[in-house]
Formats: C-alpha cells, structure tokens, sequence
C-alpha cells in the first residue's frame, strides 16, 4: 500500500469513527429522561435569539478593553522584562522593583484585584484620579497581564545563546546596541505562541470586570438570566467566548509546531 | 622573504606587555609580550590548554586582564577601559564556533557593525558588506541566511563581518577546527589571500602546514607562557626549545596536519 493511500484511509476511518462515537452521544443524551429539563433551561432556542443581539451588543465592551490592555501590555510588558536582565549594579534598584512587580501581579487572584482597584481606589475620591468601573477594570487587567508577558518575553531573552551577545560585543556594539539588533528580534519571534496564549488568558478574563458593574457580555448575559429565569444567554455568552479563543488557540498550536519545525531543521 | 625584514622595522600595531591572566588560582597566561608590525601574520601554536584562546580574548578586551599591558597602535587600552567598545571595533575577531545572526542574511551580517557600530548610512555599510563578501567569493551568497551555508561559507562570513569595521588587527581562533576537511580549505585560501593583501593577523591554529605558510612569525605557547618564537623555518625546522621539539614531534606523529 502507498503512503498516500493508507494515509487517506486513516483520514476515513478517523472520519468514521468520530460520527459514530458523536451520533451515539447525542442519542443517549437525547433520549434520557432529563434532557428537556437541560434543554429549556440552557439550550432555549427562542431565548437564544432574543438574547443574541444584546450578548454581541454588550460583547463590543470586551473587545475594546482587551485591545486597549493588550496594545499596553506589549511595551509594558517588555519594559519590565528589560528592566530584570539589566545586570549592570547601578540598576539593581530597577531590577528589585520589577521582580517585586512580576511576583506580585502574577500571584495575587485577579478577582481581588479588579475588586480592590475598582471599588477601592475611586470610593477615595481624589481630585483628579478617574471613577470610572471601566478605566479600573482597564488598569487591572494591565498590571496583571504585564506581569505575566514580562516573563514571557524574559523567557524569550534568556532563550537566545549567549554566544550571540557575545559575537555581538566582540563587533564593537554596545550592550543596548547587542539586545536592540541582536538579541531582542530573535527573542521576539520565539515569544509569539506564549504571548497568544496569554491573551487568550486574557481575554477569558475580560469578563471578570463584570464584578465591578460594566455591562460586558457576562453581566449582560446575567441580566437577562435574571429577567426570565433562563439560562440560555450565559450559553450565548460562552459561544461568543469561544469563536475569539478557539481560532486563537489553533493558530497557537499551529505556531509552536512550526517554531519545532524551524528549531529542529536550523538554527533560524 | 625580503617582506619581513621591512615589516618588522615599522611600530607595531598591537603590543602585549606583560600581560597575566588567571581564572580563578591558576595563572592562564604568565607575562606574555607580543607585539604585531603592521601587515604581519603571527600564528599561535600549542597543546589544548596552552592559553591561546585566552589571549586573543584578553587582547581583544573580552575578558579582563590581571596584569600588563595592552597597546593598540601606541595608545595603551586596558580591560577596564570605558571606552572597551570602541576599542573593539579596531580588533576584528572570529571564533571557531561561527555565532553567525540567523535572522540576518549573509550581507546584514556583515553590514550590521559598519551601520550600528560606525554609524555609516545603510546603503554605505551594504556597500561595505557587499565588497567583503565578494573578497571571500560569497557575492552569489549575500542574501542567504547563515542555516543554508555551508560551514565553510558561514565562516568566511564570519570572516568577512569581523573585517567590516575595518579592522587594524584581526585575530583568529582556530576558525577551521569545526569544519570538514574538505571546507577547512576554501577558510585557509580567503586569509592567505588576506595575509597577502596587507591585514594584520594573529590566528590561533592547529593547522601546522597552514602556519608555515602564512605566517610570518610562529610563537610556540606552553603553559601560558610563550617558550619560543621565531620564523616559520626556524620553530618547524630547527626548534631550540626541547619543549618545542616534544610539541612538534607528538603532532607529527599524530600525522595529518603536521608539516608537509
Ligand atoms: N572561562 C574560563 N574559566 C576557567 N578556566 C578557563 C576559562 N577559559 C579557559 N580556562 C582555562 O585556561 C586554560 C587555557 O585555555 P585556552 O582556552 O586559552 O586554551 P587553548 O590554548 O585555546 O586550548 P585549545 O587548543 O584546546 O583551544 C585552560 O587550562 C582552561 O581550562
Ligand atoms: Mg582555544
């Protein structure tokens, strides 16, 4: 038999197997005693399309706070990470401050957080600091989230060989000059599939800001729930969630397995 | 050689005085003086462990010294010298792992140290790049990325970016002792064509055949310490030092690339 051939075959009885094992599934699920019960309370099809357009509505408040955090979480994010690989000692200070920064932010739940910034720091009311819910819930999401990418990035830096700073000084670059050509494009590259992953992260955990009042999808979803004692709209929710995370998710899989390609075949 | 009577009355170019290095307890180098004319090819030979690595990182400031001197066209640079870069960028020097950019072509490689470094425009520092390459026969290679060369290419690369800031001295670390026999030739043929062109070498080698035909002045080193120097006739043919002698004896027999 020819590669191709077994190949194909393989993709048919994947194909196969797969139908039957779902069919199945559906069937059992269907036929059991409860299913309706489970269907009016979460699977409402009438529900779902009323429910549709305000979830989307509401959803647009998820994006912008996602595409803002994430537009300054990336130079944030990296700022921290140079701030620890500095080793020169005058800069020790720096160093300190960011590794405080990075074990602090990434080990304090996120839910307190947005709760402490939220509601504590406006309920001070100091002339000229902003009130409001989505500002707070911007910031947090910033300070965690930077926090996180800083050790993506740092991973990223550390990846590249010494040798290549090395080569670099010995050409007469300057330490800044080694990392700004040398090292950091080459980091950069590598960091792209872990800093997908953590905006996934992230973008799950828009709907988090919802503790503090914004009319995201979640709390969107929440007060339809609440008006018709249905649950179907958390369901809309959800699938909205899951058509932004699952294609980026692919796309991060996709990514890592080409990197292993690359890494294995070269060096570039 | 009527070449080498001239060359040794001019100044040098490169001067160790003196120089010590220890890493740790043990001295590495114990007071080397070693001082290039201008245009002069100086090999270092000696068994693995001898110091030769050393030295021509201690002289090209990668490494701090312990003691001694270092004089680069009569103006003394030490290690801790806060203008290290600058001083650098007068040294050429090359590796035997080849530490090529990956994400930069063959020509950015070589461009980027004239651009960042010396500052020139992109187009002047390609022009630069461009030039170098053709010198070492890469000219059809200036696009490639360092993973589709050769490991010989890759190195005449690596040659080509150490000379791209126009070096006064360029030294050399047993450049060929990573490749196939078959590509150690075309590294040897670019610095002969090199030597003969004027540049200022010191090369750490094991090539001993290379050695007696390039350089113009051997230093045999044992223990950090520079046992005995001279013409390449007189250290292969008649070396005084017993010490010498055992070292060429054990890489003759040894056999490939002793002395033809
Ligand atoms: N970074 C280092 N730390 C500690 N010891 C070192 C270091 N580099 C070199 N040495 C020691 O210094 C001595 C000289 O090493 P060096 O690399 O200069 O020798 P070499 O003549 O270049 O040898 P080879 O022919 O094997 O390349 C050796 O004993 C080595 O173990
Ligand atoms: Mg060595």
């Amino acid at each position: 038999m020819t590669a191709a051939r077994s190949a194909r075959k393989g993709t048919l009885v994947a194909v196969i197997s797969t139908l039957v094992v779902a069919t199945l599934v559906a069937i059992s699920i269907g036929s059991s005693p409860s299913w309706p019960l489970v269907q009016k309370a979460f699977f409402d099809g009438t529900y779902f399309s009323s429910s549709l357009p305000d979830v989307i509505g509401a959803f647009a408040i998820n994006i912008q706070l996602f595409v803002l955090a994430e537009i300054l979480i990336l130079p944030i994010g990296l700022l921290i990470a140079l701030a620890r690989s500095i080793t020169n000692p005058a800069f020790t200070p720096l160093r300190i401050f960011a590794t405080i920064y990075t074990d602090f932010f990434r080990g304090v739940p996120s839910i307190l957080l947005i709760y402490v910034l939220g509601f504590g720091v406006p309920a001070l009311r100091l002339p000229g600091v902003p009130k409001e819910p989505f500002f707070w819930a911007l910031v947090t999401l910033v300070l965690i989230y930077s926090a996180y990418v800083s050790e993506v990035y740092r991973a990223g830096i550390e990846s590249i060989h010494p040798s290549q700073e090395r080569a670099a000084r010995a050409l007469g670059l300057t330490r800044f000059q080694a990392l700004r050509y040398v090292v950091l494009p080459q980091a950069l590259r590598r960091v792209v599939p872990p800093l997908l992953n953590d905006f996934i992260g992230l973008q799950k955990d828009t709907a988090l800001v919802s503790i503090l009042g914004v009319v995201e999808a979640f709390k969107q979803a929440q007060i339809l729930k609440s008006a018709n004692f249905n649950f179907t709209p958390l369901m809309v929710t959800a699938l909205i969630f899951l058509v932004i995370t699952i294609p980026m998710t692919r796309l991060v899989d996709c990514l890592a397995a080409k990197d292993r390609a690359t890494q294995q075949g070269g060096t570039r | 050689m009527a070449r080498k009577a001239t060359k040794r009355a001019a100044a040098p170019v490169l001067e160790l005085r003196g120089l010590s290095k220890r890493y740790g307890r043990p001295l590495v180098l114990d007071k080397i003086d070693l001082s290039l004319a201008e245009h002069e090819v100086v090999c270092l030979i000696g068994a693995s462990g001898s110091g030769k690595s050393t030295l021509l990182r201690c002289a090209d400031l990668l490494e701090p010294i312990d003691a001694g001197s270092i004089t680069l066209d009569g103006g003394t640079v030490s290690a801790d010298d806060r203008d290290a870069d600058a001083t650098r960028r007068q040294l050429g020097i090359v590796f035997q792992g080849f530490s090529l950019f990956p994400h930069l072509t063959a020509l950015e490689n070589v461009a980027l140290a004239p651009r960042v470094a010396l500052g020139l425009t992109t187009a002047a520092a390609e022009k630069r790049a461009r030039a170098l390459l053709k010198q070492l026969g890469l000219a059809a290679k200036a696009n490639a990325y360092p993973d589709s060369l050769s490991g010989g290419q890759q190195q005449r690369v690596a040659i080509a970016r150490a000379l791209a800031t126009e070096p006064k001295v360029l030294l050399l670390d047993e450049i060929t002792s990573a490749l196939d026999p078959v590509l150690v030739a075309d590294v040897l043929e670019a610095l002969r064509a090199l030597a003969k062109g004027g540049m200022t070498m010191l090369i750490a080698t094991h090539e001993m055949a290379f050695a007696a035909d390039v350089a113009d002045r051997i230093c045999y080193l044992e223990g950090g310490r520079i046992v005995e120097e001279g013409s390449p006739e007189k250290i292969f043919k008649a070396p005084r030092d017993p010490r010498t002698r055992a070292f060429l004896k054990r890489v003759r027999s040894v056999g490939a690339s002793a002395l033809r």
